[in-house]
């Protein structure tokens, strides 16, 4: 008999939310690392980008969901498109931040924030993707 | 050659330049671009998640006016495109989301994905060609060595984006090819400059973006052209060893229509 993976009761909801906020199955992934390997801001990231999705297999969701990664991870897609399995992992990072911010009063963005991070070259773009990304 | 034309929030702002230049070269090319009445910001980034709706109700709006005029939709801001063409796939491939949507616009006609939108550089290259561009030169920008930066937004995912290829493009190249340029390859044109990393994490898109300025640097690029006004701001923040500018400037300044 092969190894089984055990995924206490408690976390099963909270998985089967990620999986569904992103369409995205985390056993096709065979961790090739492809992701990891292209990533560009792996550097600051404590779980690199193939962990992620071994760790939400493992159904480990609080180690993502406290990791710095969600919040390196830029949506680029780079990842997303190498994928050999058709993983969208940009689409996972994106439901494991909602799981996050989509809480009453857990916006990682505030409006009152927003004074003290832009200045007057900052183009409206970049205020409106951060608060689509980090506010609900 | 008319199209309806969807600006975006940051072209009438901070990023007008890559508006006015695109518009004075549309009409030297005898393209009518017509700005779309009632237009709503994009939210400039795609929502990932499944299960949101109303993020992508203004993009919506914007293709079914195109669609009810039966003209394609042009837009120019590299982040508008990608959020427009993502969810014109949604509503052709997703019969959740094409639903929802509908219920809720209440549209004279139901709208199904019908409106096709295309980037002002696939316009060039699709409806006019850039051997026709290049015959409409009047300014050569002989011996400028220019490289381009694609950026994430125009190119990936690959499948719905179905702009160029991901890890390989041309079509900036050719482009710059066209106006009589040299364009100058280098490995880091497709890498992400940190986006709206630089609202939460500046350290982070610093980082990335002199990673990019390096291989740009090294490959003896002496101008960068972009069609993302947040990739602008970012790769100017660092050192500005090399001047980037909108694709559009170039293009103005190549038909001698750069006031």
């Amino acid at each position: 008999m092969g190894r089984m993976k055990i995924i206490p009761d408690a976390k099963k909801k909270e998985l089967q939310q990620i999986l569904e906020i992103s369409g995205e199955n985390v056993k096709d992934c065979m961790q090739c690392g492809k992701c990891t390997a292209g990533c560009p801001a792996s550097s600051s990231m404590d779980i690199l980008p193939h962990q992620v999705i071994r760790l939400l297999q493992l159904g480990q969701l609080d180690k993502v969901a406290n990791s710095q990664t969600i919040w390196s991870c830029a949506s680029c897609f780079t990842c997303t498109t190498r994928c050999p399995r058709n993983i969208d992992l940009a689409k996972l990072m994106e439901a494991v931040r909602l799981t996050i911010i989509r809480s009453k009063g857990s916006s990682r963005l505030k409006a009152d924030d927003v004074p003290g991070k832009i200045d007057p070259k900052m183009p409206q773009q970049a205020i409106v993707s951060g608060f689509r990304k980090y506010n609900k | 050659m008319k199209f309806s034309y969807y600006p975006g929030c940051t072209l009438k702002t901070k990023a007008q330049e890559l508006e006015k230049f695109a518009l004075n070269s549309a009409a030297a090319l005898g393209v009518e671009l017509e700005e779309q009445k009632e237009w709503q910001c994009c939210g400039a980034v795609y929502p990932l998640a499944e299960d949101e709706i109303g993020t992508k109700l203004s993009s919506v709006r914007a293709l079914a006016e195109a669609a009810q005029k039966n003209e394609k939709l042009i837009t120019l801001c590299a982040a508008c495109h990608h959020v427009i063409k993502r969810v014109n796939e949604d509503m052709k491939t997703k019969d959740d989301v094409k639903n929802k949507v509908n219920n809720y616009l209440q549209l004279a006609q139901d709208y199904q994905g019908e409106a096709e939108v295309i980037h002002y550089l696939e316009m060039l290259r699709d409806e006019i060609g850039f051997d026709k561009l290049a015959e409409k030169v009047t300014n050569p920008l002989t011996n400028r060595k220019i490289g381009a930066y694609y950026g994430c937004l125009l190119l990936r995912p690959a499948e719905t984006m179905n702009f160029d290829d991901p890890e390989n493009p041309s079509i900036i190249e050719e482009f710059i090819k066209a106006l009589g340029a040299t364009p100058v390859k280098y490995p880091y044109r497709t890498e992400c400059c940190g986006g709206y990393l630089s609202l939460d994490n500046k350290e982070l898109a610093q980082e990335m973006t002199d990673n990019i300025m390096k291989s740009a640097l090294k490959n003896e690029v002496e101008e960068l052209v972009t069609a993302c006004p947040l990739c602008k701001y970012n790769l100017e923040n660092k050192n500005g060893k090399i001047a980037i500018s909108y694709f559009t400037e170039l293009l103005a300044e190549a038909l001698g229509v750069k006031e």
